[in-house]
């Protein structure tokens, strides 16, 4: 399994990275909390750790820590519009239940 | 669920904490928000699409009042209750403005008491505060829809020149508008913040605005970070609407049209001026094909050249004011190391050739020049909230472990992650997990692992005087806050009574850097272990819980079984509670369904019973008109 990346997330994770003007790639992980379970972390890597995972996907790299990846194996993220907001967002087949406002999940 | 945007290295450990902040470019013409999104400053359009909001607010007889396009389109219709550019009116007693007056429709009153002045309209007397919030009021809920949240603060921009009274009377609106306004940021400095001209060490900046109606010349020095304005100039009545005009009169010179063509006419015809002039930013002539008066066409064409002797005379008076800028500053062309380009005007290629000249540099152009001023208050707004911790100018230090607290089941919940940069102050709400429950044991940890026996321990104290509720419905605020001494002080408060108790202890205090390695490397090893532990651990919560509910709930209403239902629940109750006690997570799962089918029935008669006592003796009208 890995993590992947859609073609319109690629594009603005390299637009975003470029006028960033620095960055190896981009962090997924997870974090607990107190809603529901889990919820999502997306970041701009600096340095990667050692233990860190690496895959590319689309010609961009994504780290993801050990533990994390657990919960996030198979995830695809996406870029989308919704209205005004715009955003990523993670396609996880691990996920069984969120909560209420989308921001935390179960496994 | 919800959209993410990519954070910071370290900047995402509350992802759903994540501050909302804009800038705001409140200006005479128009008016512009805008955000950093993903590491990218942008302002943000409306439902059309439209990223400028022009500052026009109209006031309807009784329905409120329409802000923006709408009102610029009734401004000639209704000049008396739409009110245009009224930043010239922020701060402004009545005596300031006697100068404009005479061009002006609206009737000024002033109230005795402050001589503020206020705008007679058809809604009741408006001071220029409640107008200029109207304008933000909109800019805020377009901001609010488009980040999907209640905004955490906002810097907005004023000209350099603006007074104390005009800042106070800007932070006022931002007030009204319901706004916190984190600072107060001058045009010119924002501008430069948006090309990035802060990160440098020191220089002398040169912010060239010329807008719509107006012309500001600003000088700064920047020394350590911080902006020193030097001097000020221009003119407040030379802007792009006065190019138009230029090319209009030329238009009507050329196809011999008499100037006493009505204002109507003459209103089309700066229209097709202004489009003229945009093409030529972009072209090097431009086809002309007017309507006349009489009915007729005339054809034409404008090349740059044409306009470039048309506006030459313009562009030498801003010059002017640039060198009296430089003068008042006491600085020569030579000590500018930049010059910024700013206001929609600026996109006409003579005038940044020069400006080029003038100031012997090429200006920073690359930034849209309507939007420039913004997308430097958004970058200021997300520092201000603390986003962007790389910009901050005192980076101290961060906590090594994370810390947190112990919640039921023997679990951490992380309230501060490693790595946070302190100062630094957290808080979360937990919940009370029993019936009447009076007191909360808070056992404060430090480390990265799931289980609290794996953690190191580092403080204990308990909140008492809650007063009984039933389970979940207590709330209580625990706020971890780390000083920069690295001195950690945690608080409990419960919601409802106030109820506080608290505790300070020095995190780090005792271990070796050997010893916080040890623990971070258990974390990695340890991952799968600990997930497999969490989930059992909070089955095991959750069973105990569902058991204890059941068990209450069956001493209370326990009359309302037969014999066969209560031996079924109770069967489900020994099975769970066996289940428990072993360590597969998934079973206990299942258990924790079972008895949840097995009381269904009992639950819904439980409700039917507590709702017919609730409506006994009770008379219809007593629900209909409480």
């Amino acid at each position: 399994m890995a993590i992947t990346l859609t073609t319109k997330a690629a594009e603005r994770v390299k637009g975003f990275l470029a006028n960033r003007g620095k960055g190896d790639g981009l962090r997924l992980g997870v974090k607990t909390t107190g809603c529901s379970g889990m919820a999502y972390v997306l970041e701009f890597v600096d340095s990667a750790d050692t233990s860190d995972q690496m895959f590319e996907s689309q010609g961009v790299k994504i780290f993801v820590d050990p533990k994390s990846l657990i919960y996030l194996d198979g995830t695809e993220l996406d870029f989308t519009k919704e209205g005004l907001n715009e955003g990523f967002k993670f396609n996880n087949p691990n996920v069984k239940a969120t909560c209420g406002c989308g921001e935390s999940f179960n496994v | 669920m919800a959209l993410l945007q990519i954070s910071e290295p370290g900047q995402s450990d509350q992802p759903q904490q994540r501050r909302l902040a804009v800038g705001i470019d409140l200006g005479t013409t128009n008016s512009l928000v805008a955000t950093v999104r993903s590491g990218v400053a942008e302002t943000l359009p409306d439902e059309q699409d439209q990223h400028l909001l022009p500052s026009v607010v109209q006031y309807k007889k009784d329905s409120g009042c329409v802000v923006g396009e709408a009102a610029k389109a009734n401004a000639a219709v209704d000049p008396f209750n739409t009110i245009v550019s009224v930043k010239r009116f922020m701060g402004r007693g009545i005596a300031d403005i006697k100068h404009l007056g005479g061009q002006l429709p609206h009737e000024f009153v002033s109230t005795a008491e402050s001589g503020l002045l206020r705008i007679r309209t058809v809604a009741g007397d408006k001071t220029p505060v409640e107008i200029s919030a109207e304008i933000l009021r909109v800019l805020r809920s377009r901001a609010e829809t488009a980040l999907g949240g209640e905004l955490q603060g906002v810097v907005i921009t004023v000209p350099a020149y603006f007074d104390e009274a005009q800042r106070q009377a800007t932070k006022d609106a931002g007030k009204l508008a319901g706004l916190n306004v984190l600072r107060l940021l001058n045009e010119p400095t924002a501008a430069a913040v948006a090309y990035g001209l802060d990160k440098q060490a020191e220089g002398i900046i040169a912010v060239y605005d010329l807008g719509g109606g107006t012309f500001d010349i600003s000088i700064l020095r920047l020394n350590k970070g911080v902006f020193e304005v030097l001097a000020t100039g221009g003119d407040t009545a030379l802007g792009g609407d006065d190019f138009d005009r230029l090319i209009a009169a030329w238009i009507l010179q050329q196809a011999g049209i008499g100037a006493d063509a009505g204002q109507g006419y003459l209103r089309q015809l700066l229209q097709h001026a202004c489009r003229a002039k945009e093409n030529l930013s972009v072209q090097a002539q431009t086809p002309l094909d007017i309507p006349l008066p009489d009915g007729g066409r005339w054809q034409g064409e404008l090349t740059r050249s044409q306009l470039q002797r048309l506006v030459e005379p313009l562009i030498q008076k801003t010059l002017l004011s640039c060198r009296r800028a430089l003068r008042d500053a006491q600085l020569a062309v030579s000590d500018i190391s930049a010059v910024v380009m700013v206001g929609g005007s600026t996109r006409m290629l003579r005038v940044r050739e020069k400006a080029a000249e003038f100031f012997g540099t090429t200006p920073l152009v690359d930034v849209d020049p309507d939007k420039v001023v913004a997308i430097g208050a958004a970058l200021q707004a997300d520092v201000l909230v603390g986003n962007n911790s790389e910009s901050d100018m005192l980076l101290l230090d961060v906590i090594p472990l994370s810390l947190g607290l112990e919640t039921m089941g023997g679990l951490v919940e992380k309230i501060i992650p490693r790595n946070t940069t302190i100062p630094v102050a957290r808080a979360q709400e937990f919940t009370t997990f029993k019936d009447g429950q009076t007191a909360m044991s808070i056992h404060v940890v430090q480390g990265e692992r799931e289980l609290i026996s794996d953690c190191r321990s580092l403080a204990r104290f308990s909140l008492h005087g809650i007063p009984p509720m039933v389970a979940g419905a207590g709330r209580i605020r625990v706020t971890f806050q780390v000083d920069a001494d690295g001195l950690l002080s945690v608080s409990a408060c419960e919601q409802t009574t106030g109820a506080q108790s608290g505790i300070q202890v020095k995190p780090s205090y005792g271990l070796t850097d050997s010893e916080i390695e040890q623990m971070l490397r258990d974390s990695m090893a340890h991952a799968q272990d600990d997930v497999a532990a969490r989930a059992l651990r909070e089955q095991q919560v959750e069973a105990d819980r569902v058991i204890e509910a059941v068990v209450a709930a069956l001493a209370v209403d326990g009359a309302l079984l037969t014999h066969l239902e209560r031996e079924v629940i109770d069967r489900a109750v020994t099975q769970l509670q066996q289940l428990r006690q072993g360590n597969d997570h998934r079973a206990i799962k299942s258990g924790i369904d079972a008895l949840d089918k097995a009381t269904q029935d009992f639950a819904a008669r439980r409700m039917d019973r507590s709702v017919k006592q609730a409506l006994t003796g009770q008379r219809i009208n007593d629900f209909i008109n409480p």
